[in-house]
């Protein structure tokens, strides 16, 4: 039985997945609605990129299911899963030399019939991709002369391209400067605000994901440690327990919980 | 329009090289021990479009050179050059890696291999295209080889992949020492012939056989150059846009295998079209495989007929395989290219 709520976008049963030798997650479950915006936090190794993976079919699970929109997606074609889901991977590696707009147009190939070039609709959608991730006064540069924060956002706008009711991104602002992590977090906030776009993100930085998730999800060692709203899940007590880490929290600005470190 | 703007330079590129192609072709249809005027050439090659099964023709010297050598020959040239660019291109496109060319992974040297193996068994009179048969036969055999043991721990990944086919390569390179120091003198002249490469074929049906192959195989991956374009973001990406990877890269590496060991078993090992020519046009062009392929695939004939024409004229009477030549000239200009770092770095 698949779950009766209209509004569940991803479903995640008894999830086991991992390498071959190796099993790193042991059991997840969880539901994602539509419109939400999750967290995925935990130490290195917990199994957040594994996650990630197995809700693209990168890793096949080797038990349990992953159901987005009530269907398997083991038995969704990779096109079709390409046309829902888009991903911003941890690293992108550029040994080319395409532009930006070239670069934002390749999201429209889960679109495109062999034979056909890119039509004016593919064009106004990649536009409309690159304006609001704000690289179209750039798009007639080549993507490997950009600033870093400047790759992150063509990398956000080619995954827009896609036009994906759900976006993935692993630690989409690991290598920016702190103002770079502000543009990056505050657009996908206007993202999910503004478009309904539902979001699952991966984040070593405990407080950048407190303030922009409305959900996360703790995991430790291969299951999920606790899930629920910031408040609900960051406090000292889970910190030391998952990360052994003795920290402060105390009340942010809007409100969430901010996590003070101390040498 | 951008959309317009850019299919416009692509087209205006193409028909530069088609240009370039017909001028080199022309050029070697000219050029030779016996020089034959382009307008006699073209008067020649008009009459013979007009009539084609009319053989009063041909017993003019100048048809005869024209019809059973220079034509041939040229047809070959171009072919080849294309499928061995081509099988770059698209190597290097699944490779994401500018230096990957159909030796390294060991296609051409099993092709070299088997072909070796007929010339010291003596075989190699027995049938005019043993020959081309063994090399086309030892090149998908090496492809086979290279794909299984590198895929035999489940998932093909690529540097396994290109480990692989490095030890075929140097096995394929021992057993071929091996097969000439036990050659007799002809048997050695014919081995070393043959590994350097050249263009000397005068079969006409195999040349049509070989020409049909290949053009099916550069349009078969032209088929998949959108696929190409998605998997040099890295096979990950190319998933999350909805490309199957493994299904594509199998597809893909058989479609280079049976390019490169067709124009391996016509010609002989020739290097360094692979490698150079797509590597040019993505330096000076574009990197779309959309337009990476067919480009490639004319500059490489254009390339190859160009340095055939050297080839057989540099030291006439007498000919050097076109293989030392494309070594010499495809390595000067490699080096020149990753001299020029600003189109290394585009790749």
């Amino acid at each position: 039985m698949v779950g009766i709520d209209k509004d569940i976008l991803l479903e995640i049963r008894n999830l086991c997945s991992g390498y071959k030798r190796k099993n790193i997650l042991k059991g997840i479950d969880f539901l994602v609605r539509r419109g939400e915006f999750w967290g995925l936090i935990g130490p290195n190794g917990s199994g957040k990129t594994t996650l990630l993976k197995s809700i693209t079919k990168i890793l096949p699970a080797q038990k349990g299911n992953v159901f987005y929109n009530k269907k398997d997606i083991m038995k969704i074609p990779a096109k079709k899963l390409a046309q829902n889901i888009a991903v911003v991977p941890q690293v992108s590696v550029f040994h080319f030399s395409f532009t930006v707009e070239d670069f934002v147009l390749l999201g429209r190939i889960p679109y495109l019939p062999r034979f056909y070039l890119e039509g004016k609709n593919d064009y106004r959608i990649a536009e409309e991709a690159m304006r609001l991730t704000e690289t179209i006064s750039f798009r007639q540069r080549r993507i490997n002369e950009l600033s870093e924060g400047e790759k992150q956002r063509v990398v956000i706008a080619r995954s827009l391209a896609q036009k994906p009711t759900l976006l993935l991104l692993d630690e989409p602002a690991a290598h920016l400067d702190i103002r770079h992590q502000l543009d990056v977090f505050n657009l996908l906030e206007k993202l999910n605000r503004e478009k309904g776009i539902t979001i699952i993100l991966v984040s070593h930085d405990l407080n950048l994901a407190t303030q922009y998730a409305s959900q996360l999800i703790l995991l430790n060692e291969g299951k999920i440690f606790a899930q629920g709203s910031p408040k609900e899940i960051i406090n000292e007590e889970n910190i030391w327990k998952v990360y052994g880490v003795k920290v402060k929290v105390t009340p942010g600005i809007k409100g969430n919980p901010l996590v003070n470190l101390w040498p | 329009m951008v959309t317009s703007n850019k299919i416009r330079r692509w087209i205006g590129w193409l028909i530069i090289l088609v240009i370039l192609l017909l001028g080199i072709s022309f050029l070697s249809l000219t050029i030779g021990p016996v020089r034959i005027p382009l307008t006699k050439s073209i008067s020649l090659l008009a009459q013979k479009l007009c009539f084609w099964k009319s053989y009063s023709l041909e017993n003019t010297p100048a048809a005869i050179i024209l019809f059973k050598i220079r034509i041939p020959r040229l047809i070959l040239g171009m072919v080849v050059g294309a499928a061995l660019s081509s099988a770059g291109v698209i190597l290097q496109g699944m490779f994401r890696n500018p230096l990957v060319e159909p030796y390294t992974l060991g296609i051409s040297g099993g092709a070299a291999a088997a072909v070796g193996l007929v010339i010291v068994a003596g075989l190699s009179g027995t049938l005019t295209q043993i020959i081309p048969l063994a090399g086309f036969a030892g090149a998908i055999g090496a492809a086979i080889l290279v794909y299984f043991i590198a895929s035999s721990g489940g998932r093909l990944t690529i540097p396994t992949l290109l480990l692989t086919g490095v030890i075929v390569s140097f096995l394929s390179s021992s057993l071929i020492m091996l097969l000439m120091s036990l050659a007799k003198g002809e048997e050695l002249h014919g081995i070393m012939f043959w590994i350097m490469g050249n263009l000397q074929e005068t079969n006409l049906s195999f040349i049509i056989t070989v020409s049909l192959i290949i053009l099916t195989g550069i349009f078969i991956s032209f088929l998949f150059a959108r696929d190409l374009n998605a998997l040099v973001l890295g096979e990950e990406e190319a998933t999350h846009l909805g490309i199957e990877v493994e299904r594509t890269k199998k597809i893909l590496f058989i479609l280079a295998s049976l390019l490169t060991g067709v124009a391996v078993s016509a010609s002989g090992v020739i290097g360094f079209v692979g490698l150079m020519i797509p590597h040019l046009i993505r330096g000076v062009v574009d990197a779309d495989h959309r337009f990476l392929l067919p480009a490639s695939a004319l500059l490489g004939a254009s390339f190859l007929v160009g340095a055939d024409l050297i080839a057989r004229t540099i030291i006439s009477p007498r000919e050097l395989p076109v293989g030392v030549i494309t070594g010499i000239v495809g390595g000067i200009i490699f080096i020149y290219i990753i001299r020029k770092r600003k189109v290394e770095f585009r790749w």
